[in-house]
């Protein structure tokens, strides 16, 4: 494999990605989520008659059209940026990971778009009940949509079902059920999906608020509210329970990640769950000091939530670079080590195969696979390398929790109050309209700590990000970084800026709106 | 069922999905075409808004496809997309620009507190229109032409120049094609929206411009194919798998593959066939005539570059590096896999053909453009 690591390519490589990824989530939870909102009020239309749950509806998907643009558009961007920017990677893992995508794109992303032109174009064009069908079928092609990527994306941090073939130098699927069933990528969905759920919900209630803020278009605002409410409240504890899942997953899988996730340094037994803490500033991996300033934590909880026993030991990023021989810890410099022979092996084994020396060839090959499962770790120099930044993925997980604790709460007065008829309280509906960035900040905290919290992986403990990048020069990256950033800014901009007309018009087409 | 099929059937099953859903594409390109005619069919703001109406409820068919073409090749064929995205980067990274500021202009353009105004989202969809369409036409030409790249004994690969895919332009055979394909969409344009508006001044418009727009598609298209014809093409031996060079290996395959032969002359007949109706007997149905025909060309195109031991992406640089449909595919157990996926796309088909119908029903007409109405308009 070729050895010259350019840093800055893998750096611009990852920024680029991350800027367009984070970019594009800003819309698509929003898309998924609002959807079945506005299949479920127009439903109650289709039974009762009722022209203000349509005018409803209406309205609704009219904000959702304008997201679902620039969802689709920064869409794109990633599934192409596999191959621009991550080429190796698209080889070595494209026979495992292109076929969820491509499964994607069949069952998934025709099925929403093709449909959400029904749902846009066709009011009072075509048949009412097709019309509503088509509008489930718009949520469940997005559901969907998300259950294939985030089946690949699940198995880049917990790879299974497929083999190394040195011949092809690829990872090889064996099982696509192993693929769909990993306990990874049934919780991701669940977890990533009903959060999805909750921004939804969380933006209607926002602009819902806003209305009843300004006291304009009371029906409209509070049976949006009512709705969204108990959605957004059932979404919210569902993913307190996934979340669970998520955790013990990462416990079993992706040790480094959890051990980040937690800023502990040390492994210990019966470890607590930090609930607020501050890491000492400048603290590095196999330094002597002190890991936090303060903290206050749940005893035992950690130990429980990762590995159901409230005894068991919990290692740290100490134990996971240098080892830990009572808890029977290989150190990250064995591990590489081993790798950096069976990538040796691997070279042997191809040059024998060139030459024709089929002897050399079979001993190399014996070699390359026992140590096969170490190759990913033979591209580190340094053990400390194995590591995520660990304060930030600290920081990040805890405004994930505690943003998702709050808008439990909000979920649940907001409900309580919508069925009680008393939201006219302006301290509530400030709180309602200051969910929704408070659900978005927990949403792209989220993607952090999943994501940022892989690294230095693409495949967890197979192949790092910095083998992944495609073989081009960095300043080629670089220029397209900017201009990426330029354009997707400025459409940023310009969304931001037509939803808030919109929402300012309401559903009453002119500013001020109505009372009704 | 599939199980039973041997890796180079499924290869070539592969292949021909991927051969099916491109030409789909260049076929669906007639909302790019549309789009660079904006200004050329609508006059007035009103007739403006109806032609951007009648293309603007097809565009995410297109990009859909574009969509399914990249994921499709992603997992049939990796090699091919690790390879060319991650070496002709500049080309492929202006292209998804292109598709990236389509997506937001239609939904964008009218709507208050858009930002740039409903004269730049329009620009957008003319860059689209011409760049998309030219740039898709000028990297397939690299399919016969070859690209400068290297892959080593890991199966990556390595862009011999630092242009990255800018130097795809510096070959007249590429640009003829990008050209080619850019005047088929404008003609396909024409030809839909002769066909899907109600109003009698643009209809009149669009059926010049199919006219102006055929001549030099057929022109550059002409000049392509006969270039192709004459040219040496990259070849496979069966037996030991080496690229070679092959006197008339275009024009060979079809005369070996018979029914890319058929293809490739009802399609062109039928292009002509459409051009045709719309012009001499004021017909309205011609898009379909020459959208049929489009799909068969292109697709007989793609048979002549993927069977018939035919390398289809092949390596000016080091020609060993060159792509097969075999040497570039996944593994058989994912081309099985993902050949029970593909089973969905009749399916697929069937409901965008009656969503397709179901949202034709009516023309496109004035009224359905007028913005304070309650209707979705772009």
């Amino acid at each position: 494999m070729i050895d010259f690591i350019d840093l800055s390519l893998v750096n611009w490589s990852r920024g680029q990605f991350a800027m367009t990824a984070m970019i594009h989530w800003l819309f698509i939870p929003l898309t998924i989520g609002m959807t079945y909102v506005i299949a479920y009020a127009q439903t109650i239309h289709v039974r009762t008659g009722d022209p203000e749950w349509e005018k409803l509806a209406k309205f609704w998907s009219k904000l959702f059209g304008i997201n679902f643009a620039i969802g689709v558009g920064t869409g794109i961007i990633l599934g192409l940026e596999f191959g621009t920017n991550w080429s190796n990677y698209s080889w070595i893992s494209g026979d495992v990971f292109g076929a969820p995508l491509a499964a994607e794109g069949i069952m998934a992303f025709f099925l929403e778009s093709t449909f959400v032109a029904v749902m846009f174009f066709g009011w009072g064009k075509v048949n009412k009940k097709f019309h509503l069908v088509s509008i489930y079928l718009v949520a469940f092609g997005a559901t969907l949509s998300a259950l294939w990527i985030l089946i690949a994306n699940a198995w880049m941090n917990y790879p299974i079902g497929m083999v190394f073939n040195p011949d092809t130098a690829r990872h090889e699927m064996i099982d696509f059920w192993a693929l769909v069933f990993s306990p990874f990528a049934v919780n991701k969905f669940l977890h990533t999906i009903t959060s999805g759920f909750v921004i939804g919900s969380f933006f209607i209630i926002s602009v819902s608020s806003w209305y009843l803020l300004k006291k304009r278009n009371y029906l409209l605002a509070k049976r949006s509210i009512i709705i969204s409410a108990a959605f957004g409240l059932l979404s919210t504890l569902f993913i307190v329970a996934t979340g669970d899942g998520s955790a013990y997953n990462v416990a079993q899988h992706q040790p480094a990640k959890l051990a980040a996730m937690e800023g502990l340094y040390d492994g210990v037994e019966s470890a607590g769950l930090v609930t607020v803490g501050m890491i000492t500033p400048g603290k590095k991996v196999g330094d002597d000091k002190p890991s936090f300033i303060f903290r206050h934590e749940i005893p035992y909880a950690l130990s429980f939530l990762g590995y159901r026993d409230i005894h068991a030991f919990v290692p740290g990023a100490n134990d996971l670079v240098y080892g830990n021989e009572k808890y029977n810890i290989e150190s990250a410099i064995s591990k590489i080590e081993k790798g950096k022979i069976a990538l040796a092996a691997f070279a042997k084994y191809k040059e024998a195969g060139k030459n024709g020396d089929e002897t050399l060839k079979q001993e190399a090959l014996a070699e390359f696979n026992e140590f096969q499962k170490y190759m990913g770790y033979g591209h580190f120099d340094k053990p400390e390398m194995i590591m995520p930044n660990i304060p930030f993925i600290f920081y990040s997980f805890r405004i994930m929790v505690v943003a998702g604790l709050f808008l439990i709460l909000s979920a649940g007065l907001l409900f309580y109050l919508a069925m009680k008829d008393k939201l006219s309280n302006k301290w509530f509906l400030h709180m309602g309209i200051w969910s929704f960035p408070i659900a978005m900040i927990a949403s792209m905290t989220g993607w952090i700590v999943a994501e940022v919290g892989r690294q230095p992986w693409t495949i967890q403990d197979l192949l790092p990000t910095i083998k992944s990048a495609s073989n081009i020069n960095s300043s080629a990256v670089i220029l397209t970084f900017w201009m990426f950033l330029a354009i997707l800014t400025v459409l940023v901009i310009a969304e931001v800026s037509i939803m808030l007309h919109a929402i300012r018009k309401g559903p009453d087409n002119k500013e001020g709106g109505s009372n009704a | 069922m599939l199980d039973a099929l041997s890796y180079l059937q499924l290869q070539q099953y592969w292949w021909l999905i991927m051969s099916i859903v491109g030409s789909f594409l260049v076929f669906l390109l007639f909302v790019q075409g549309g789009q660079t005619l904006i200004g050329v069919l609508g006059k007035t703001e009103n007739e403006k808004n109806m032609v951007i109406n009648s293309i603007g409820r097809k565009w995410e068919f297109t990009f859909t496809t574009l969509v399914l073409f990249a994921a499709g090749m992603f997992a049939s064929f990796p090699l091919f997309y690790s390879t060319s995205f991650g070496g002709a980067y500049f080309a492929w990274k202006i292209f998804l620009i292109c598709f990236v500021l389509q997506a937001v202009s239609f939904e964008y353009r009218r709507k208050k507190g858009n930002l740039l105004g409903q004269k730049t989202f329009e620009a957008f969809l003319y860059m689209n229109g011409f760049l998309g369409t030219f740039l898709l036409g000028a990297v397939v030409a690299t399919f016969f032409t070859g690209s400068e790249f290297v892959r080593d004994v890991y199966n990556l690969s390595t862009w011999q120049t630092n242009w990255y895919g800018i130097e795809i332009l510096f070959n007249f055979t590429n640009v003829s094609l990008g050209i080619a394909i850019l005047f088929l969409a404008r003609t396909l344009g024409a030809l839909y929206i002769l066909n899907n508006v109600n109003y009698d001044i643009i209809k009149e418009r669009a059926r010049k411009q199919v006219l102006y727009n055929a001549l030099p598609f057929l022109v550059f298209f002409l000049y392509f194919i006969t270039k192709i014809f004459l040219m040496d093409g990259y070849a496979v031996n069966p037996e030991t798998k080496e690229i070679y060079m092959q006197s008339y290996k275009y024009f060979n395959n079809y005369l070996e593959i018979p029914l890319a032969l058929i293809f490739f002359l009802s399609g062109v007949v039928l292009v002509l066939l459409g051009i045709g109706l719309a012009w001499f007997k004021k017909s309205d149905k011609g898009i379909w005539f020459s959208g049929v025909g489009t799909i068969l060309t292109v697709l007989s195109i793609f048979f002549i570059l993927g069977y018939n031991n035919t390398s289809f992406y092949p390596s000016s640089a080091d020609i060993q590096s060159s792509l097969t449909i075999e040497n570039a595919s996944s593994s058989r157990y994912t081309l099985t896999a993902m050949s029970y996926i593909s089973l969905f796309v009749p399916v697929v088909l069937v409901y965008i053909y009656f969503t397709w119908r179901a949202i034709d029903k009516g023309k496109v007409t004035k009224d359905d453009v007028n913005e304070s109405n309650d209707h979705h308009v772009y």
